[in-house]
């Protein structure tokens, strides 16, 4: 596997400060809504990405409107940096008509071609295709446009996965895949499902580069995916970048994961990408105290907010349940 | 006088025809760029539009599917060949969970005009998976449209009006009509209506409710009875999702007799739904039971001895009609 190119990078003050943002909102609605589940206000379809935040937020930042996400089930924070708006995400995760599908599904499976958001099924690894097809219609146009598609190391094990990433290296298409392995597919570990330990190297049955890095360096995953992107837009095809990583909660919050020891969990905690970023930001002088505090009151006044909203918002009317089958 | 082609060049027509007027209509599957197609529905596009609108692809049908589902949201109209309708199956995850649900996921906000071509369909010689007759999978699932023309006018019209539709079609063209089905065609803008059935011959005494290849057997059976003094309705459905409730209504409130054939086998086959819904919505004008000729509930063999000891035909029709008038 020959190494993979990455490009150098330098971020202002204030976009370093953004990243902060992004990391501390997206743990904070997670947690949220870990909460609503508790309290019995959001039904299910809770599955966090709390732990796996650094791999969303380091892709994510820079996209452009033009280019597209596919996001796995749990990137809501990929759906609030491409532009949703907070209060209507929360208002999808509580079922509410002012929701993206008004109350008819949960989660993220609502698109927003607007946005470039592809909203998948629950067939994990079943947006890889459709990525492929919007990334195709990109060539097609001469666009620089990206896709940024997103699965688990599970899901890297369907049909799907195979059929997407070898008709994206067969057309090189400028498609940036993006794994999120956090070893566990619910609770079957990675070593049970593949006989391999990184999911990158299948890339290179496909013809393009893939490489491994550590999920929870929010830098090293905006290196990582800087570079993808560039050598995308040039026309040079995907890449696929498997990001190690741990989902710190069940698969959904009904889930106790009984199956994972309590040091594992303890041992990954602290690689927490948040407080990692955070060092990093105080020995560079970024943060103070103060902007912390400034950041976790916006964060807070954001998501008071978006729960005020959703809770606030009606139901659905009942008959909604029958309608938009069909344009 | 209007000129006269068969089937698949009123296929071959309909898309030469949507490309021109379309640059967002495109083509792709197995072997449809320059080689022409498996049965050469596509011959000359490759040379005509350029390879990049007339794309072959990997046998990867669940890719050929979402990649036509990914462009659509990009504002494409993609045309997917299945080589066969049997070979439907190995996407069948990107049609009825990631095409039929997105709109209504989406809370209406979105479109997924894709068309699927499935050549289907038995007396051809070709077994037990280059026969089949899948399409009572696709109308049980909704937020899919489906059609299946038996001539060559509704072969062009039919194609058109899917490819300018904003859901996901399923196309079912008859293999056995390719070549054999023969007749004038519609020119220029002019369509067939998704959901418009066509009454192939009127008659007062019985109606029989049929498409695809048994529209042919049906007419002749029609025809033999017409010798002994009975009038057949024979009612070519065209379109099985939306069916035109309305025709077959009005023709049984005139004949008070129903038989409903197809190649398709008996069970929950589009005949269950026709009479449950003829009971429910009809019982009054019935004067005798809803009969059904359809293939047995078997596969279809590869011997002819085999294959035409299933397929329903002129004589087994002729003798059900037969029966459902002496009830």
């Amino acid at each position: 596997m020959p190494p993979i190119k990455r490009t150098k990078f330098k971020l202002s003050t204030l976009e370093l400060l953004e990243i902060f943002y992004w990391l501390k909102l997206i743990r904070a609605f997670d947690e949220r809504l870990s909460l609503g589940v508790r309290q019995g206000k959001v039904r299910s379809g809770v599955y966090t990405g709390i732990g796996q935040e650094a791999i969303v937020v380091g892709s994510c930042f820079g996209l452009r409107t033009d280019d597209w996400i596919f996001p796995l089930h749990r990137d809501l924070g990929a759906l609030l940096m491409k532009g949703v708006e907070p209060r209507t995400m929360m208002a999808q995760m509580y079922a509410k008509v002012t929701g993206l599908s008004k109350g008819r599904d949960s989660a993220l499976h609502s698109s927003v071609n607007e946005l470039g958001i592809f909203g998948n099924t629950s067939m994990l690894g079943a947006n890889l295709p459709v990525a492929a097809g919007v990334a195709l219609t990109m060539k097609m146009e001469g666009k620089d446009s990206l896709c940024v598609a997103y699965f688990g190391e599970g899901a890297s094990n369907t049909g799907d996965f195979h059929e997407a990433l070898n008709f994206a290296g067969a057309n090189k298409l400028p498609i940036v895949f993006i794994c999120e392995n956090n070893l566990y597919a619910y609770s079957v570990p990675i070593e049970k499902s593949m006989a391999i330990e990184d999911v990158a190297v299948r890339a290179e049955g496909y013809g393009f580069d893939g490489v491994a890095i550590n999920g929870n360096d929010v830098l090293a995953v905006y290196q990582a995916v800087k570079g993808a992107r560039r050598r995308a837009r040039a026309g040079e095809g995907p890449t696929l970048i498997e990001c190690k990583t741990y989902r710190w909660h069940g698969h959904s919050e009904h889930d106790k994961a009984f199956y994972r020891s309590k040091e594992e969990l303890a041992m990954w905690k602290s690689r927490d990408p948040i407080p990692t970023f955070t060092t990093y930001l105080e020995h560079m002088s970024v943060l103070t105290p103060e902007k912390e505090q400034e950041v976790d009151e916006r964060i807070k006044n954001v998501l008071d907010d978006a729960v005020r909203f959703a809770e606030d918002s009606p139901d659905p009317a009942p008959e909604e349940a029958v309608t938009d089958i069909y344009a | 006088m209007a000129k006269e082609i068969t089937y698949i060049e009123a296929i071959r027509e309909a898309l030469f025809e949507e490309m021109r007027r379309d640059s967002k209509v495109f083509v792709l599957g197995e072997d449809v760029g320059p080689y022409g197609g498996a049965f050469g529905a596509t011959a000359g596009i490759a040379e005509e539009f350029g390879e990049a609108r007339c794309l072959d692809t990997p046998i990867s049908e669940s890719a050929i599917i979402g990649v036509s589902i990914g462009a659509s949201q990009r504002g494409y109209r993609p045309v997917a060949e299945m080589q066969f309708a049997d070979f439907i199956t190995c996407g069948f995850d990107q049609i009825v969970n990631q095409a039929a649900t997105l709109r209504y996921r989406c809370g209406g906000r979105v479109t997924c005009p894709i068309v699927v071509r499935a050549p289907s369909g038995g007396n051809v010689g070709g077994g037990l998976y280059h026969s089949q007759n899948p399409e009572a999978w696709f109308v049980h699932r909704p937020g899919l449209k489906v059609v299946a023309p038996s001539t060559a006018w509704d072969a062009k019209g039919l194609l058109k009006a899917a490819i300018r539709d904003d859901n996901p079609v399923i196309y079912f063209e008859h293999k056995y009509l390719y070549r054999r089905a023969k007749g004038p065609v519609p020119e220029g803008d002019e369509i067939v209506p998704i959901g418009v059935a066509a009454i192939r011959r009127p008659g007062s005494d019985a109606t029989v409710v049929t498409y695809g290849a048994m529209v042919g057997p049906s007419l002749e059976a029609a025809d033999r009875l017409a010798k002994e003094g009975v009038e057949v309705e024979v009612i070519d459905l065209r379109s099985l999702r939306p069916f035109d409730k309305p025709a077959i209504f009005a023709s049984i409130e005139k004949t008070n007799r129903l038989l409903i054939v197809h190649e398709d086998v008996k069970t929950l086959g589009i005949g269950a739904e026709l009479s449950a819904v003829v009971m429910e919505e009809r019982f009054d004008v019935l004067d005798a039971p809803v009969m059904r000729v359809t293939y047995p509930d078997t596969h279809p063999p590869f011997s002819q001895v085999l294959e035409h000891y299933n397929l329903p035909n002129a004589d087994t029709i002729s003798e059900a009609l037969r029966k459902l008038l002496q009830f």
